[in-house]
């Protein structure tokens, strides 16, 4: 099908396109890279009045890379963060993550505030904000906040983002020092989404025991869930870990829900094999860090 | 409606479009370049890629106007301008990576990019590099033989 008409916005400075979705109000929606907006217009799931398109905001495609870890601006597009050797050094989780994102062709255009913006549950960038503490900028004419990734995620395709809102940017932490990393799923199809997906994040002390292990899970529930599994793995070598129990902890802790192409059974198994190969990686990736 | 200008496979084209019109359809209805083809219009079946100031792109989830001002390359302008087919269409013919042919135009313009930034794509690295695009009668062993012998083509004319 074809996309319902719509009024089209391009604004040349983001201080018109701020004034543009306040204008429309509830009626505006913005387009990014449009990889999951068009289909959702091409099948006549959204009906948006008024499109503003920010396509021509060159100045919102920055990719910095801080002390503190790596801003992402509105218009970077998942493959230009995706290949930056400095981003994968400030935040490796990102580069893992972002390879489970659809395919090359998408990634060309689709862009990762725009994939926090969707609020997917079943999208891998949700959770990596969220495991990582990260937050998302939004703005509006003459007002600008951040709000934290446990707080941007409130449902399914759902945010905090109000109407006449943009996300300009979202800032993903720094790992800690002797930390690491790692994203796993299992998709029908590589490229698919997710059936279930963990990404996990695994800090260590001076003598190389554990000091803290946590995940984040995709397609588990209705918003990514952050689990911290710390006590059940035990502050230990991760030679000596117990990660059959954080596996459970993480089992017992989502609400997945059925459909189609998995039961609920199956998706609770999935997030135990998971948890426990995403933990095993990521400490792993601590231990040699 | 909205005037824009393209320019698609070397030439400047003008067009006035609503702006909803898919990158897709204002190729194939406004500038009659009906190569594109149009499967899905979801992004997953990938036969409308086309290259956007040389980047593979779905056009069914790309708005003409968002484009205004840039730079196309469909499967029609693969090709050299005497005609001669490009060494990605040589080797898929020469490989039968195509039967009936609705998919061929997205992997031919999806692998032209994979091969120019990747002349020696390792196996592992052209499944990716194809996992979207979607054929439903070749079959992928032809398609797989067919990219890495575009590789050879091109790096025996280098
Ligand atoms: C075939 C296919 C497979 C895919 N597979 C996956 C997958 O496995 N995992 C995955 O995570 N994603 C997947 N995607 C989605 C893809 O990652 C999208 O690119 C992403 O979800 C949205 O980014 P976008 O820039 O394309 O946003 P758009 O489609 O332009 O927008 C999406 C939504 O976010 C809003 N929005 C976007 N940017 C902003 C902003 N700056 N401020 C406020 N609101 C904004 C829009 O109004 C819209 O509601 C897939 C897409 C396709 C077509
Ligand atoms: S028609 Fe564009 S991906 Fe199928
Ligand atoms: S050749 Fe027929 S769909 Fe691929």
């Amino acid at each position: 099908m074809k996309p319902p008409p719509f009024e089209y916005h391009a604004p040349r400075s983001l201080g018109e396109a701020l004034d543009a979705l306040a204008g429309a109000g509830e009626h505006g929606k913005v387009l990014a890279g449009g990889q999951s907006l068009i289909p959702l217009l091409n099948m006549r799931l959204a009906a948006p009045a008024h499109l503003v398109d920010i396509n021509r905001l060159a100045e919102l495609a920055a990719v910095d890379v801080e002390p503190g870890g790596v801003r992402v601006g509105a218009l970077a597009r998942h493959a230009q963060v995706e290949r930056s050797e400095e981003v994968a050094a400030a935040q490796p989780l990102l580069r893992q993550a972002l390879r489970l994102v659809a395919h090359p062709v998408i990634r060309n255009r689709g862009t990762v505030v725009g994939s926090l913006a969707h609020a997917d549950p079943a999208a891998e960038l949700p959770a990596v904000l969220t495991l990582l503490r990260g937050s998302v900028r939004l703005a509006r004419p003459g007002a600008v906040r951040d709000v934290a990734a446990e707080d941007f995620f409130t449902g399914p395709l759902e945010s905090a983002m109000e109407a006449g809102e943009l996300a300009v940017s979202a800032f993903f932490p720094a790992p800690p020092p002797r930390s690491g990393t790692a994203f796993r799923e299992v998709a029908r199809r590589h490229g698919d989404y997710a059936l279930a997906g963990i990404a996990a994040l695994v800090a260590l002390d001076d003598d190389l025991r554990i000091t803290s292990a946590t995940v984040a899970c995709v397609s588990l529930g209705p918003v990514p869930v952050l689990v911290d599994v710390t006590d059940a793995v035990g502050h230990r070598p991760p030679d000596s870990a117990d990660w059959a129990s954080a596996a459970r902890a993480v089992a017992d802790r989502i609400e997945p829900e059925a459909d189609i192409h998995a039961t609920v059974a199956y998706r609770r198994h999935l997030a135990g094999v998971l948890t426990e190969q995403a933990l095993r990686d990521a400490a792993r990736e601590a231990v040699d860090a | 409606m909205h005037e824009i200008t393209l320019t698609v496979n070397g030439v400047v084209r003008q067009a006035a479009v609503p702006a909803r019109r898919l990158l897709s359809d204002c190729l194939r209805h406004d500038l009659g370049l009906t190569g594109t083809h149009v499967g899905c219009e979801h992004g997953v079946c990938g036969c409308c890629t086309v290259l956007l100031d040389g980047e593979p792109v779905r056009s069914c989830l790309t708005f003409a106007v968002t484009v205004d001002g840039r730079d196309i390359t469909t499967v029609e302008g693969l090709a050299g301008q005497d005609g001669t087919l490009s060494p990605v269409q040589r080797a898929f013919a020469e490989c039968h990576g195509l039967q009936c042919g609705f998919c061929t135009p997205g992997f031919l313009c999806t692998v032209t990019a994979l091969l120019r930034d990747n002349p020696a794509p390792s196996d592992e690295e052209v499944l990716e590099g194809i996992s979207g695009n979607l054929c439903r009668c070749t079959g992928y062993q032809n398609i797989v033989k067919s990219v890495h012998r575009a590789a050879e083509i091109m790096a025996e004319e280098s």
